[in-house]
């Protein structure tokens, strides 16, 4: 059974979830942060891919699992990277293993807290895609037609149809790239390669392979 | 009672005839009405930081030429409702919801700065509820920071961004700063400083909330300038060419901190069919607030040509 925390981010109540200590043969070791996609929550036990002796934790971003379901949607990437800051507070450095939309805003998150984020791995899943590099043709974004959630409508409306633009990630790409001292400090694990994807992953510096070796990779990363 | 309780006038400026609520995805949105209530409706949409009562002048002016003068206060500002988030959308949403209050047929769409791109967008994605539209100076087109070199722009987008996480990680419980009418409208004159401090004194007494302790502005503090987004000003101006009814356009061309300092050249080329653009000299980002008689004149001329059926 997981322990739960919660996390203000202004009015929302962050549900951050310890889904295992540390294993305490393994000494002392950096905790891993699981980022959900798009509609997903943190799983209940560590997934079978995750082999990390640390303490494993996972964040329900807004609207999400246990946190908070706000009033009137108005989501945006970029206030998600304020969910992961909020862990980020509280957790100190840590690895991030995301999935799908998660894997955008760990981007987002590495490039502005790199002396925080030590490697993030970014992996298939719900809302890696998001809507294109372009916005597409102006609509009313309303939510479909559901049961009101967790996972907020809102969510999954406006959450699959923001903007990605490919230059708009290599600038994060190369914050992260000045700010880090990792050699490889993003991993990407995806086959699905979005334009902003394949951008982050053309970029010299950035890993590629399985998540797997990713995770490996960064356990022997001090 | 102190001077500061007292309500400050400004000449020509009124108050809105009537008040409503519209609840748009569950945000109460504080709607006004200067006219008549039976006269033709149209819907007039505010900038970003501002709110109704920036329209106590100019709408007034509509109305008394016959116009049903319908307005909201976008949400997180003014008398509407605070929300947990914002976006682009929910903005689009909220103002889909005030104009469904009208009715189901067309009105003239005007906007000022952030609120004539949204009618914009919105006449986009319902060009069927739209008769005619003006946009006063809200037409983005460039760069902010054009003209500054690649890695000083690195520089400065990593700064905006750690900082709004900054300012994002100090948002529980604040509250906005307390102070007297004239050090709001001192702090206020730092974003417009073209605005006379008779008139920011004014939108003090309207915009913002007298406590125990001060006035403190309505909006909700955790907006900020300066936040950080995929969205570029070319995507709003990209949205212009294919608006199907008549079109005005108003640019002041004096360069100010609120505005986007787009020029007649960059609109000119993408005007829809008919369209008309007036560039106002000497004139600031607020040209309904600066030059309200002469800004309502070319509206009003605007909407009687379209009414008439003279501009297709």
């Amino acid at each position: 059974m997981s322990e739960v925390t919660y996390l203000r981010h202004n009015l929302v109540e962050l549900a951050l979830h310890r889904l295992r200590g540390a294993d305490p043969a393994a000494g002392e070791s950096r905790p891993l942060l699981l980022l959900h996609g798009l509609g997903e929550r943190t799983p209940d036990v560590v997934p079978g891919v995750v082999d990390w002796p640390g303490p494993v934790h996972g964040l329900d971003f807004t609207g999400h699992g246990s946190s908070t379901l706000p009033v009137g949607g108005g989501y945006s990437a970029e206030i998600l990277v304020g969910d992961v800051d909020a862990a980020l507070a509280v957790l100190g450095p840590v690895t991030l293993m995301a999935r799908g939309l998660g894997a955008y805003i760990a981007l987002l998150a590495a490039a502005a807290r790199p002396e925080l984020v030590r490697g993030a791995v970014l992996a298939d899943g719900p809302g890696l895609v998001g809507g294109g590099v372009h916005p597409g043709s102006p609509t009313l974004p309303y939510p479909p037609a559901s049961p009101p959630g967790p996972p907020d409508p809102f969510a999954l409306a406006e959450l699959s149809r923001d903007p990605r633009p490919a230059d708009y990630a290599q600038t994060f790409v190369r914050f992260v790239l000045e700010g880090s001292d990792l050699e490889l400090p993003l991993w990407v694990a995806a086959v699905v390669r979005p334009e902003w994807l394949a951008a982050v992953a053309a970029e010299p510096g950035i890993g590629e392979g399985s998540i797997e070796d990713g995770l490996a990779h960064y356990l022997d990363v001090t | 009672m102190s001077v500061d309780e007292q309500q400050v006038s400004y000449p020509g400026a009124r108050r809105p005839d009537r008040h409503r609520e519209v609840i748009s995805s569950g945000i109460a949105l504080h709607v006004c009405e200067w006219g008549d209530a039976d006269a033709r409706p149209l819907l007039l949409a505010h900038g970003g930081f501002d709110f109704t009562g920036t329209f106590d002048v100019f709408a007034p002016m509509l109305a008394d030429a016959g116009w049903r003068v319908v307005s909201w206060d976008q949400r997180g500002h003014g008398d509407s409702e605070r929300a947990a988030l914002y976006t682009w959308d929910s903005d689009v949403r909220d103002a889909a919801a005030v104009l469904d209050s009208i009715g189901p047929d067309p009105v003239p769409f005007i906007g000022h700065s952030k609120g004539g791109a949204l009618v914009l967008h919105l006449a986009n994605a319902l060009p069927h509820r739209v008769s005619t539209m003006v946009n006063l100076d809200g037409l983005p087109s460039r760069e902010a920071m054009s003209d500054v070199s690649d890695t000083e722009r690195t520089r400065l987008l990593h700064q905006q961004l750690t900082s709004w996480l900054d300012h994002r990680r100090s948002l529980v419980g604040r509250r906005r700063r307390p102070g007297t009418i004239d050090e709001l409208a001192e702090r206020r004159g730092r974003m417009n400083p073209r605005m006379s401090l008779e008139w920011l004194r004014y939108l003090v007494t309207v915009g913002a909330t007298c406590d125990e302790d001060g006035w403190r502005w309505k909006i909700d503090p955790t907006m900020r300038m300066g936040g950080f987004g995929p969205w570029r000003p070319e995507w709003s101006m990209l949205r212009l060419p294919g608006i199907g009814v008549p079109f005005l356009g108003v640019l002041g061309l004096e360069i100010e901190v609120m505005g986007w300092g787009t020029r007649p050249d960059d609109v000119v080329p993408n005007l829809p069919p008919g369209g008309r653009l007036e560039a106002l000299s000497g004139v600031g980002h607020f040209v309904h607030i600066e030059q309200p008689r002469r800004v309502a004149d070319l509206v009003l001329e605007h909407l009687d040509a379209t009414a008439a059926g003279a501009l297709r």
